[in-house]
């Protein structure tokens, strides 16, 4: 039964991001073009930060004067029947092609191509994240067309609100018969911040008229952070050339790699320190060297082995914490972070809770040993625990980690220095041990340091779970899908901070052992 | 307050005869009882019909003009006892609730209610928590109407149908001497759209005429013996009356079709998604005209059998599409048809699901089916119809995009109060092992999903420490149970906190103190603290805790985390035995926002000194673990990419929304986590001593950075 048919609009945002405005916006400029509009939610407890979808219908007055009646509008979106999904944040335009909702013969999909991170996703302990590149690559390929771009640095662009950029991009689409000036003038009746908010408008109007790029802003970030720089030939401090020169004399997959690891451990320390980064990595290139850089040829191991190696020689240690708090670079960031006015006053407040243990290890390690074994200078030195709130930008909060920074010369001689660099030295040991007769095992090792991170008790589990997993190396090095298994360990230690999935992958194992013994003994 | 405000919006509840009302469903409800000369409303705030309630308490002003009397009831069950004025006078009254949990709650006064009967007219307006968005466990409201037997009204979800259901529910309430129900689902009370209105009607009958001259009727008690004559009534009075009343006054719609050997017929409220799945399967079009006969319930209790009888006579199949379950219309009309010999078959939960709200894509499937076994003519007739119902099959597998996108569950508002607490309890946990939780209804279920994931039971609202009941005399480790202010003055008092020292427990409860209904939009509550022309609030929880006998109370700021650590260790070890109660206090954020923001930004443009703090992560130094996120769950705390090219994990990161509320140094700092956070304290028109104290520090840590930096520089690699 043909009969002249609504258009059909889904917004899909997150709760608090001014989803009913929009829709709000909409009604009224609907109606001022002589369309019949209806719109419905379900707001309810997705306001509070979930995932929420809006639906409008509109149909033009006219035909409804023509037939004499009120067209039926449905209060939810049909799989297959939308013409429009306007979703406010990436994988909200996924979900929206999860929900059917976006398909390659109607609809038009306008969406952010920004990523505001699920809880699942922002408290794994490693990288949760969805994949951006997949993400991407699934809305580019579902809808009749595609309008993406980064909705919310184009609204931060302009001082306005996400709900601004979208009615443009909605506007520049041409989904709607709706005209221009029907959009601004709703804003305009808004009467809220309306300047920002038009030139939001106009810019997003104008970037959906050209139809968006594709996510590749968001994509171009993505890779462009986190890059590791070139090899120079020349070092700009001519004293450091023979680093340099070491560090070229590397297989081309280790260098850049090595490079970083030694600009890390200057900055951390010294050249000197660097020298010894390289001693160390050189050594592990060696044993490479005898097995051809690995089946591919990649060096993995020694490239792993630099990777883990200079974050681990730069350990976190309350030095090093101090050092980097009080750098003027790190006080230009704070202040684009804050996104302060051109020359507007702040103040930093810094918390610290160093506790006795820490304190220990920044003393000389005798002198530090000493402290943790005796119960009354631990209690003592247990007065100047507890919360500190240090105002990096008063003078005397500034000294204090000033000093504390400018302690570095005197690390090498701390207790946490020492023991360290005792645990580097066992690792580098074990990675040699296993790089003859299991190479994959020990590039799974040598990446194994990121279990190794934190500070305080996030710092102990990850060394208990490191120091776990080690002592499973010996039972797996002797198994062909060692390596395999100690991923998997290593992935499970990752999982959750109870350590549940790494006790039942470590019985699984030992339960496999068991198998694997009685099988051989009923062989036998 | 309430979050949202209605100001504007309650202006066009003045509107006069002939005008055009828009706006949401139910702002509509509003208007349609001011129309009917309603005098008086109350209720208990919920989604979907929160808005009403903010809606009635903004129009405060209209209503004394109009003389009607509104509350904002301490319970649904104090809303249902209200009605109890219609009972001996010919007063029109009306209240609302979520449905069906709210209704649980009254139905001790809606069941007296129903056996008395009523002389004026009783509306009790449900906003029916079911389907995508509920918040609640899924049941039918329809179970109320048959025990207690109150007429339920499920009007099309259509602004004119609304009101029109409003104003005829009243006159059916009276004719009938019985409550009337009338239900809205959640996207029916949101949905917007237009009506013609009419002038508002001040009450025929006023409280002050009551009072005047009280009427007593002991027919009306609750008592034997009225109470065998009233059910006797019920039967044989009202529900014959009501049959008539629907009947002649046509409240259900009938509505011809193409053939007349099928028909479907449907519940009012299912009226627009079953028109679209029909459209989209050709057997009707945009209008509303229709290939297959319709019978629309309107009122779906009771049920008219001549209607009934007249619609399936001559029919070989008849669908009837009703949400929920049990399937009672469905069993109803079975019986009626089997005594009225009508041979037509019915069809109901076998084409359709007998679970879940009936969305247009389940109708779709289900009509689809109907149709292809009784009629599949009705469809082949145009085949140059394009066929609608296919669903494109996406390109991407379902199980890669359940994968690959992540679920999105509701969580705490940046800059919750009520984060730092549970964050203590899980700090707490950590220390002495898992502990029984007793969770309740309020913006604290939250912290039953990730990253709090704890809560063993939800009993209902205000019923946190009731649920503790059992194990809250046990020795050995203490039994915990979590409620909020909201929950606590709806019932809480007495059910948990007064049974409590009664029983002599031995347990503890934690009131969570944001000062509001929050989790329903931010109403005031007694114990709310923020001003208020129209209600009496500051009663304190803490004298209304002591006040009901309890000994141990002690008062924390949920901001201070080691103070909530403290107090909690305190009450978990404590050699007192009997009922313990913290009192955890932090203001609602964005109520808190509501009221602080629009102050700072006139300090500011008038140029005031003010100093507004924020708090930021050194990317540097955080090792991308995300402890804090576990701890907190922000949303304002999120992830980015780190910067640092030798790790691949990504970074803390505080984003631009938040509002320094100072949970992540608390934190930070109580669970000894990581010194990457930092307080940024930004001036806004700074004074002449701040500008000369920053010039000097400027200058001594500009030197010191520069020294230090001239050192770094000599190694440059």
């Amino acid at each position: 039964m043909p009969s002249e048919r609504p258009i059909k609009l889904t917004i899909a945002a997150l709760g608090g991001q001014g989803g009913g405005v929009l829709a709000n916006w909409l009604i009224g400029i609907a109606e001022s073009e002589g369309y019949i509009a209806q719109t419905t939610s379900v707001p309810g407890v997705a306001q509070r930060t979930g995932a929420t979808i809006y639906y409008l219908e509109f149909f033009p007055q006219a035909a409804a004067t023509a037939a004499g009646r009120d067209p039926i509008m449905a209060l939810m979106p049909v799989s297959g029947d939308v013409d429009c999904v306007l979703a406010s944040e990436l994988a909200e335009a996924g979900r929206a092609i999860q929900r059917g909702l976006v398909t390659r013969d109607r609809t038009t999909l306008i969406a952010s191509s920004h990523r505001s991170y699920s809880i699942s996703e922002k408290s794994a302990m490693g990288d949760g994240a969805a994949d951006e590149n997949q993400l991407i690559e699934l809305v580019g390929s579902q809808s009749k067309r595609l309008i993406l771009f980064d909705m919310e640095a184009l609204a931060e662009q302009h001082q306005s609100v996400i709900s601004s950029v979208m009615l443009g991009a909605l506007g520049g689409s041409g989904v709607l018969p709706f005209r221009k000036a029907a959009f601004e003038a709703a804003i305009k009746k808004g009467g809220i911040a309306v300047k920002t908010n038009l030139a939001a408008f106009e810019d997003a109007y104008q970037r959906a008229f050209t139809g968006g790029d594709g996510g590749r802003a968001t994509q171009a970030e993505a890779a462009a952070t986190g890059e590791l720089s070139e090899v120079p030939t020349q070092a700009r401090s001519p004293k450091l050339q023979p680093l340099l020169d070491r560090v070229r004399r590397f297989a081309v997959p280790v260098q850049k790699t090595a490079l970083e690891g030694v600009r890390r451990a200057i900055d951390y320390q010294d050249p000197a320190y660097a020298a010894l980064y390289l001693d160390r990595v050189e050594k592990v290139a060696a044993l490479d060297a005898k097995q051809d850089g690995g089946s591919d040829g990649q060096w993995s191991l020694t490239e792993a082995a630099a990777r883990g190696l200079a974050l681990w020689m730069t350990f976190e240690d309350t030095i090093r914490v101090a050092d980097l708090k009080t750098r003027p670079a790190r006080f230009v960031r704070v202040r684009a972070e804050i996104r302060a006015d051109a020359g507007q006053l702040f103040g930093i407040t810094e918390f610290m809770k160093p506790r006795v243990v820490e304190m220990a290890g920044t003393l000389p390690a005798g002198l530090g040993r000493w402290v943790l074994r005796s119960p009354g200078a631990s209690s003592f030195l247990t007065r100047f625990t507890g919360g500190r709130h240090v105002r990096t930008g008063t003078v005397s909060g500034f000294l204090m980690l000033h000093i504390l920074g400018g302690m570095k010369r005197w690390r090498r001689g701390t207790l946490r220095y020492q023991e360290e660099n005792g645990r580097i030295e066992q690792w580098l040991g074990r990675i040699a041990g296993l790089a003859g007769t299991n190479y994959a095992l020990a590039v799974e090792l040598a990446r194994a340091q990121r279990l190794v991170k934190g500070y305080g008790e996030t710092h102990e589990r990850g060394w208990r779970n490191f120091s776990t997993l080690v002592e499973k190396v010996d039972e797996l090095a002797v198994r062909p899908d060692g390596a395999a298994l100690f991923a998997r360990l290593v992935a499970a230690a990752l999982a959750d901070e109870e350590g549940k999935a790494l006790a039942r992958e470590l019985a699984e194992l030992s339960s496999l052992a068991v198998v694997k013994v009685a099988l051989e003994r009923a062989r036998a | 307050m309430a979050e949202r405000s209605f100001a504007k919006e309650v202006q066009s509840l003045r509107l006069g005869d002939g005008a055009e009302f828009r706006g949401e469903g139910i702002l509509a409800v509003t208007k349609a009882l001011l129309q009917s000369g309603v005098a008086y409303v109350g209720g208990y705030q919920g989604a979907p019909i929160s808005h009403l309630m903010d809606v009635l308490a903004d129009a405060e002003e209209i209503l004394n003009e109009l003389g009607v009397h509104f509350e904002t009831s301490a319970s649904e069950a104090t809303a249902a006892a209200m009605l109890a004025a219609s009972i001996n006078y010919p007063i029109r009254g009306a209240v609302t609730w979520k449905s069906t949990v709210g209704t649980n709650v009254a139905s001790d006064a809606l069941a007296n209610l129903a056996s008395s009967g009523v002389r004026g007219g009783a509306l009790i307006i449900l906003g029916e928590d079911y389907g995508e968005g509920a918040s609640i466990m899924q049941e039918r409201t329809h179970a109320f109407a048959m025990k207690s037997q109150m007429w339920l009204l499920d009007p099309r979800p259509h602004l004119p149908d609304i009101v029109r259901a409003v104003e005829t529910g009243f006159e059916l309430s009276e004719a009938t001497n019985t409550p009337v129900m009338l239900m809205l689902r959640i996207r029916a009370c949101h949905v917007y759209g237009r009506f013609t209105t009419k002038a508002n009607r001040r009450p025929a009958f006023a409280a002050a005429d009551a009072l005047a001259a009280p009427s007593r009727d002991y027919s009306r008690i609750i008592l034997p013996p009225s109470t065998y004559a009233q059910e006797k009534e019920k039967i044989e009075k009202r529900l014959p009356a009501a049959l008539r009343f629907v009947a002649e006054q046509q409240l259900n719609d009938f509505i011809p079709g193409e053939v007349d050997d099928i028909g479907i017929v449907l519940q009012g409220g299912l009226y627009n998604n079953t028109l679209r799945a029909l459209e989209l399967l050709d057997c009707a079009d945009t209008f509303g005209t229709t290939k297959i006969p319709l019978y629309c319930l309107n009122v779906t209790y009771p049920l008219v059998p001549q209607e009934w009888v007249k619609f399936c006579s001559g029919k070989r199949a008849v669908l009837i599409v009703e949400e929920g379950q049990p399937e009672f219309i469905e069993q109803a009309a079975n019986q009626i048809l089997r005594k009225h010999d009508v041979p037509a078959r019915l069809l109901g939960k076998d084409v359709l699901p007998m679970t879940g709200e009936y969305s247009v894509d389940v109708l779709r499937r289900g009509l689809a089916e109907f149709i292809g076994r009784w009629a599949p003519q009705l469809r082949a007739t145009q085949p140059a119809a394009p066929a609608r119902e296919i669903v494109e099959t996406p390109l991407v597998p379902a199980a890669r995009l359940a994968a690959l996108i992540p679920a999105r569950p509701s969580g705490l508002c940046t800059g919750c109060p009520e984060r730092p607490f549970f964050a203590a309890m899980k700090l707490l946990q950590r220390e002495i092992g898992p502990l029984h939780i007793s969770a309740d209804i309020g913006c604290h279920s939250f912290a039953t999903l990730p990253p709090f994931n704890m809560g063993n039971s939800i009993m209902g609202y205000g019923l946190g420490a009731a649920g503790a009941a059992a194990l809250g005399t046990e020795g050995g480790r203490r039994a915990v149970a979590v409620m909020g202010d909201g929950g606590f003055w709806h019932n809480g008092l007495t059910s948990g906190i007064g049974n409590a020292v009664f029983n002599r427990h031995d347990d503890l409860t934690v009131i969570v103190d944001n000062g509001y209904s929050a989790a329903t939009g931010g109403q005031d509550i007694p114990s709310s603290r923020a001003p208020n022309e129209h209600r009496a609030g500051n009663n304190t929880i803490e004298n209304a805790v002591k006040g009901v006998g309890v000994k141990w109370v002690k008062r924390t700021h949920t901001f201070d985390m080691q103070g909530t650590l403290k107090v909690l260790r305190e009450a978990l070890s404590t050699g007192f035995r009997g009922p313990k109660v913290i009192i955890a206090e932090g203001e609602c954020q964005l109520n808190r926002q509501r009221r602080v923001k629009p102050l700072m930004k006139k300090a500011i443009k008038d140029g005031k000194r003010v100093v507004r703090e924020r708090f930021g992560v050194d990317a540097e130094t955080c090792t991308g673990d995300h402890s804090c996120i576990r701890l907190s769950g922000c949303p304002s705390l999120t992830v980015r990419k780190n910067p640092d090219p030798l790790r691949t994990d990504p970074v803390a990161y505080v984003d631009n929304s938040c509002v320094g509320c100072g949970v992540c140094g608390e934190v930070a700092h109580a669970a000894v986590l990581c010194p990457s956070f930092y307080r940024a304290e930004l001036v806004y028109n700074p004074s002449g001593w701040d500008r000369f104290l920053s010039r000097v520090r400027g200058a001594i840590i500009g030197a010191l950075q520069q020294r230090s930096e001239r050192k770094r520089l000599q190694y440059a690699l």
